[in-house]
């Protein structure tokens, strides 16, 4: 029985926005792709993670080559893009470096914002639904739990986290550069998710006093006005709004733009020039395009942050260096335990053997015994147990320490034929 | 003597030049401070150069090329001074040592030439009417050089490329207002120079105003500064469009200063200020 490991993926270097926005634009992507992975022949274990930076399809298979097929094929059936064009925007990882690609997924090295936490939260909730639907087994068990244990040590014993935290902490950064200081300047968010809560905490710690909400449901801009101490308003106020903010972030999971040329045009003359940022954390985009184009207005999307990103890159570099071979360790870690799953099999043979023979025993022996108290039984089935045990302890820890050797199957052959464990 | 202070200065200048410029590649707080003193020194030779002009001439030193080139590359530096107390903006200086030494190089290229000035050049009038129109010239430069600035920046954020400038220039808003600031100042001196300028005609020529061409283009670029003030002030013109049109303000304002003199003719002219006369 063969083990692959495979993961298929895309990020933000290799997919342009535009393709991403195709995947990351229905919410219930997991849920479905899960629920295909799970009637694939050739997948035994599967995971899928889509976020608006990347989506990683990772999975446990019998076959090699017919899975690959199957979840590119899946995923131009989520994203409704043809083969050919999705291939190209494509990475593939098998075996260890699979698994060390999503250590690093997880770690946050691979992310835009080296270092910002939130994906390692978006892995944790994927994984959760793959649990949920049953179609994470011992391996991927395995994979997923080293791979968050890969991610905490690199935030504690790397800097790696502190020099840059997300793509809002770049989007801040961008916007002093625009504004100079951020105190007593009005923001504006536009969708209430986690992303814009988010964004508008950094806004709030860089001094910002008035903030503004608005929400295609009121109820919540409500609630996230209410954490802010901001001031909620409708979808429909967002026009009149323009005329007065300077910062305007947003994140809806709206599939049109939220923001165009014509309503930004439209409020220049009033606002007397004064600058006004766009920050669109969106996939798909909310802010039109070729709003840049107007004088004093600035629009960044999410692709565009990688810009400001790319501007720290030489501070986390080092940082860098030592949480990759923090991931090195923690492969290595992995790849030795899933060389043990080989001879799994017969120490789980050598266990049960004894433990029949131990069974057997005691009923062979119990008549003969007499009438024990409880307390003698049991004394006497812990004493045969341990025997038992201490017999086949030195030989389990030789197998398990044979573990990627490549000597390691003919002491199973042997070990299989010593203790008789296969029926002839 | 004047020679001696003429040469300190431009040494000293061109020294904090180089560290400028080095500073802006290599962003080392010691070298600006090194190139920030050397600037002090070298305004510090000026200033005394300047005194022992007025001294031996009894008038302000701007009547030939030469002594006009050094008093506006003195009032450019002046005008940086007061910026940096305000601002505190390490990189405002990497821009403006260079702007002020290439005029002072231009300076040193010409011959002395000043021989003994006319009674009607020695009064207080007439020094007052100079020093603050140049002054104004000085802070028309800093508007230009934070136009320029403030142009890279503007470009290297809408277009998102983030190259060495995005770095090393301080935020769009800082640029946006030392523009207006230095425009803001240099108008008011401007205009006080104009009108000292013109009460010292009417003592010496009998008119306020003759339509000389030095007189015809200080007061187009007077009415174009205006302009770009007013605009500003009523439309709320700014960041990109009032860096564009400081620019081309400051292109007629040199025009007014060095073109008009040298080409014009007019009483403003150095020809007609007894320079060439005295040779």
């Amino acid at each position: 029985m063969e083990i692959n490991i495979i993961n298929i993926g895309m990020n933000h270097e290799t997919a342009p926005v535009e393709l991403r926005e195709c995947l990351a634009s229905k919410p219930d992507t997991m849920v479905s792709a899960l629920a295909t992975m799970r009637d694939l022949p050739y997948i035994r274990e599967g995971f899928f993670l889509s976020t608006c930076n990347r989506v990683e399809a990772l999975a446990i298979a019998d076959d090699c080559d017919e899975a690959k097929k199957s979840l590119v094929a899946l995923m131009s059936g989520i994203g409704s893009i043809s083969k050919e064009n999705l291939i190209s925007s494509l990475y593939t990882h098998e075996g260890m470096a699979a698994v060390e690609h999503i250590f690093r997924v997880a770690s946050s090295l691979d992310s835009m914002v080296v270092g910002e936490p939130q994906i390692l939260g978006q892995i944790k909730d994927a994984y959760a639904e793959a649990s949920r639907q049953k179609i994470s087994g011992v391996i991927l068990n395995r994979l997923m739990h080293r791979a968050f244990h890969a991610a905490k040590r690199v935030r504690t014993e790397t800097g790696i986290s502190e020099a840059a935290v997300s793509i809002s902490y770049a989007a801040v950064e961008l916007a002093k550069k625009i504004f100079h200081e951020l105190v007593e300047k009005k923001v504006l968010l536009i969708g209430a998710g986690e992303m814009a809560e988010l964004s508008a905490r950094h806004l709030l710690s860089q001094g910002v006093r008035s903030m503004t909400v608005a929400n295609r449901t009121l109820e919540r801009a409500v609630q996230l006005a209410g954490l802010f101490s901001a001031s909620p308003v409708s979808f429909d106020e967002i026009t009149p709004q323009l005329n007065d903010v300077d910062i305007v972030v947003t994140s809806t999971a709206s599939q049109g733009y939220v923001i165009t040329l014509e309503q930004v045009k439209g409020c220049l003359r009033k606002r007397r020039n004064r600058p006004l940022f766009f920050i669109d954390i969106a996939v798909p985009r909310d802010v039109q395009p070729e709003v840049n184009q107007l004088d004093n207005v600035y629009v960044y999307d999410i692709d565009d942050l990688k810009g400001i990103i790319q501007l720290n890159m030489d501070q986390r570099r080092q940082e860098a260096v030592k949480a990759e071979r923090i991931v090195q360790e923690e492969v290595l870690k992995f790849e030795k335990w899933l060389k043990t799953l080989a001879a799994v099999p017969t120490i789980v043979s050598l266990r049960e053997k004894a433990e029949s023979i131990v069974q057997a025993e005691m009923k062979k022996s119990s008549s003969a015994l007499g009438n024990l108290t409880n307390h003698q039984r049991e004394t006497l089935e812990i004493m045969t147990r341990s025997i038992a045990e201490k017999l086949l302890s030195d030989p389990i820890s030789f197998l398990k320490k044979k573990a990627g050797r490549p000597t390691l199957n003919s002491y199973l052959d042997v070990t299989r034929r010593l203790f008789k464990l296969d029926k002839e | 003597m004047a020679f001696l202070w003429f040469n300190l200065a431009l040494v000293f200048e061109l020294l904090a030049t180089g560290g400028f410029i080095v500073y802006l590649v290599k962003q080392h707080k010691w070298v600006f401070s090194c190139s920030y003193w050397l600037l002090v020194a070298g305004f510090f030779c000026h200033t005394i150069l300047l005194v022992c002009q007025y001294h031996s001439l009894g008038a302000v030193p701007i009547l030939g090329f030469k002594s006009a080139l050094s008093f506006f590359s003195w009032s450019i530096i002046f005008a940086y001074l007061i910026f940096q107390a305000k601002f505190k903006l390490r990189v405002l200086g990497s821009f403006i040592a260079p702007l002020a030494t290439f005029v002072m190089l231009i300076s040193s290229t010409m011959p002395w030439l000043e021989g003994p000035v006319g009674p009607q050049f020695k009064s207080i009038l007439l020094t007052v009417h100079i020093v603050v129109a140049f002054m104004g010239n000085g802070m028309f430069a800093v508007t230009f050089l934070a136009a320029i600035m403030y142009l890279l920046l503007e470009r290297s954020i809408k277009q998102k490329k983030f190259g060495s400038f995005y770095d090393r220039l301080p935020s769009l808003a800082t640029l946006d207002s030392i523009n207006y600031y230095s425009l803001v100042y240099g108008f008011i001196l401007l205009t006080l120079g104009m009108i000292t300028g013109s009460i010292y005609a009417q003592h010496i020529i009998g008119t306020y105003w003759q339509w000389d061409p030095k007189e015809v283009w200080s007061l187009i670029t007077w009415i174009s500064y205006a302009v770009l003030i007013h605009e500003r002030l009523v439309v709320g013109w700014r960041g990109r469009k009032a860096a564009i049109i400081s620019i081309i303000c400051f292109c007629i304002l040199i025009f007014s200063f060095m073109g008009v003199s040298l080409w014009l003719g007019g009483y403003h002219s150095f020809d007609s200020l007894g320079v060439r006369k005295a040779l």
